[in-house]
């Protein structure tokens, strides 16, 4: 299957390996990935900081760069759901009928990589080898907006050598939430503290999820208490051999 | 043909309890070093977590009825001026007389004149957000008027001299050792040797109220639901109170928000269903109150419904935000919501906190007044998915961001970035830049504000020798 890869504007510029991973897990599976070079940004962040008017541009850019696409997969539970549940509204309240049928049609082929792995492709063997001690955080918009499930605990499964221990309180946020991690950081500090001390007591050395941002986060405030636990993004683990 | 009036009014300032003094998190920070109040709030909202979800899990048709609670909702918010005056007719053909309150101000003014009349200075109160709302007590009492509220929760509120902090269990940021000194410091005849035991302090309280309903003769309350078909009030509650001050007294004078009126009588199956399962994690709500205007020789003989409005008019003409007001009060929302359950209500500096209050209160008030908390979210969205009749609280959280008003630095920030990112030489040249941020270490040091926010907590990425995008063309 030929698969447009949207890599997100974090893992594209911070988070390399996430989309990296992508790639490289797709193609081990016999799929063709390719990277459409005009994609920039869901717009997410101006959406959910208010700024829908900044956003409509990058809607636009997106839809027109996905647009010649029939699959296109996103490492990040957070961006489609954004594509899912937020183009088409902000399009369509910016009094652009046609751009909001387009943004639905795009999002309607667009998935999130948990999601096509076992909804398109139909695989949850992935054939990965990662021996660590794994706890899986689920991330908000991946849980409520997406509805991902436990499609990638299904896929974590699978794969060779990982042990993979619950996650406390797993359906609580981290705390992140974008610009909130910084409009509200004394909060949003609080709310990671309770997820580092669940992921903590899970003995684990991996935290993985589904979303760089998340993980980003988690990620911070453990290397901030040099806690000794890494976070991965999910893909990398899948795709590891 | 129609006349335009205006855009109808927001709730005005300098009365009632919609406005904090301070940004949300200015007000969280001081939350948030309280460690007792963490406590109390962690171990509160998850027993009533665990205890709604294990009832919630028992019914097969959750999902449909809170479909059901939606939908209702919804039909009587776009048609409420008809429903409010079929109201208003049942309610005087019962021998109750109606009042109607355009904000806080007027329906302090009708609530004293009426008390005054009776020629008493002492009302018993049902707990009712309605009448926090728009500062009732306070009113009554420039007027000589004391209020004597008898939920157990809002008296322990009202004798420390403190603000409900939660709207369905006002005093959930104290716990029961703080309640015996508040109860051997304010309440009028107190066991010296009170304890702490739970059953020690409901009984100190129980013989305190009991003298008070005996010996008061008007009663305020609030309404649950207003049925408009039958013109019947309802009231539910946990401990009895309000039973007694809905049935002793020879007045009863009722404030009802204009949002809580239902269009029939058969409708209040699907919302006494919903309301206890999400609120307290009953199946069945203990004492529910129905009355419909004045029964000779039976309840009080003088019933008044106030009409209130302050600025739920305002709240329907935002065809997002309107579904704000189909909110059953059940606090579901603020038991699930991560946000309040660290700070606590009175961070939100409305009578409203928690996820329902960041997106009523702006509402009531007009954004200006309340701009910081439609950002107090990091948009989980547990309390759309708890919430009973369905109220995507996120997506109007999000809509009511879009309003601004907007810090102009933030602006130009966000504008920038979007341009940036819409021009892909730009948004390639800014990513390698990112590299940069090495100069400010993994520690951000001399990040600016509000970046140092994520700094002070947060390590930050180490930036990648090489993005994605350079990857894949060099591939």
């Amino acid at each position: 299957m030929r698969i447009a890869l949207f890599a997100t504007c974090l893992a594209d510029t911070l988070f390399p390996a996430a989309a990296k991973s992508t790639v490289l897990l797709l193609e081990r599976l016999g799929h063709e990935v390719v990277f459409p070079e005009a994609q920039s940004c869901c717009g997410q962040m101006h959406v959910n900081t208010g700024y829908q008017k900044d956003a409509l541009p990058l809607i636009r850019r997106h839809v027109r760069t996905f647009e010649p696409y029939e699959v296109v997969v996103a490492p990040s539970g957070s961006c489609v759901g954004s594509i899912r549940h937020q183009h088409a509204t902000v399009a369509a309240a910016a009094g652009d009928a046609s751009l909001a049928a387009r943004a639905e049609a795009v999002a309607s082929r667009t998935y999130e990589l948990s999601e096509l792995l076992i909804d398109v492709l139909g695989v949850e063997d992935v054939g990965a080898y990662f021996p660590h001690r794994v706890t899986y955080h689920p991330t908000c918009h991946s849980l409520r907006v997406l509805r991902v499930g436990d499609r990638p605990l299904r896929l974590l499964r699978q794969v060779r050598g990982l042990d993979l221990v619950e996650l406390p309180d797993a359906e609580q946020c981290c705390g992140f939430g974008g610009t909130f991690a910084v409009k509200n950081a004394e909060t949003s500090t609080a709310m990671l503290a309770d997820k580092m001390r669940h992921v903590l007591d899970t003995g684990a050395d991996v935290c993985t999820a589904g979303d760089a941002s998340c993980l980003m986060h988690i990620g911070g405030g453990l290397a901030r208490l040099q806690a000794g636990v890494r976070t991965v993004h999910l893909a990398e683990i899948l795709a590891s051999t | 043909m129609t006349t335009f009036l205006g855009m109808p009014a927001t709730a005005p300032p300098g009365v009632g309890h919609l406005r904090g003094e301070v940004p949300f998190p200015a007000a969280a920070h001081e939350a948030l070093a309280n460690p007792q109040l963490r406590r109390n709030l962690h171990h509160a909202t998850s027993t009533i977590r665990a205890k709604s979800g294990g009832v919630i899990a028992e019914l097969p048709d959750w999902q449909e009825l809170r479909s059901a609670g939606a939908a209702l909702k919804a039909d009587t918010m776009a048609r409420l001026p008809a429903l409010l005056e079929q109201l208003e007719e049942q309610v005087a053909a019962a021998g109750g007389v109606v009042h109607w309150a355009a904000d806080a101000n007027e329906a302090n003014q009708i609530v004293t004149d009426l008390v005054r009349q009776t020629g008493h200075d002492r009302v018993i109160k049902v707990k009712s957000m309605a009448t926090q709302e728009i500062g009732l007590n306070e009113a009554l009492e420039s007027a000589g008027i004391t209020a004597v509220e008898t939920d157990l929760a809002e008296l322990i509120v009202q004798l420390g001299d403190d603000r409900p902090s939660h709207i369905l269990v006002p005093a959930i940021h104290r716990n029961r050792a703080e309640i015996r000194e508040i109860f051997l410091r304010a309440m009028p005849g107190v066991d010296a040797g009170l304890t702490d035991e739970p059953a020690v302090l409901a009984a100190a309280a129980r013989r305190y109220l009991r003298e008070t309903f005996l010996s008061t003769k008007v009663a305020i309350s609030g309404a649950n639901f207003g049925v408009a078909e039958t013109g019947t009030l309802a009231v539910v509650e946990s401990e009895g109170n309000g039973r007694m001050c809905l049935t002793l007294p020879d007045t009863l004078i009722t404030v009802m928000g204009i949002e809580k009126v239902v269009p029939t009588w058969q409708d209040l199956e699907v919302f006494l269903q919903l309301l206890p399962r999400a609120s307290t994690g009953e199946r069945m709500n203990p004492y529910t109150s129905m009355w419909t205007g004045v029964t000779p020789g039976d309840g009080p003989q003088d019933f008044h419904l106030v009409l209130l409005d302050n600025g739920r008019t305002a709240v329907l003409a935002d065809e997002v935000g309107r579904q704000a007001l189909h909110c059953i009060r059940c606090s579901a929302c603020l038991n699930v919501c991560p946000v309040y359950e660290r700070t606590g209500g009175h961070a939100y500096g409305s009578v409203y906190p928690g996820p329902i209050g960041a997106v009523l209160s702006p509402q009531l008030t007009g954004l200006p007044d309340n701009a910081s908390l439609p950002y107090a979210s990091s948009l989980c969205g547990a309390c759309f998915d708890a919430c009973p009749v369905k109220i995507d609280i996120p997506s109007i959280l999000v809509h009511l961001r879009n309003q601004g008003p907007h810090p102009r630095a933030e602006a130009a920030v966000m504008a920038a970035a979007a341009y940036t990112m819409d021009h892909p030489r730009l948004y390639a040249t800014a990513q390698r830049a990112a590299r940069l941020s090495r100069l400010a270490g993994r520690r951000g040091r001399g990040l600016p504000p509000p970046l140092n926010g994520w700094s002070a907590s947060r390590d930050l990425p180490a930036p990648p020798r090489q993005t994605f995008r350079d990857w894949w063309a060099k591939r």
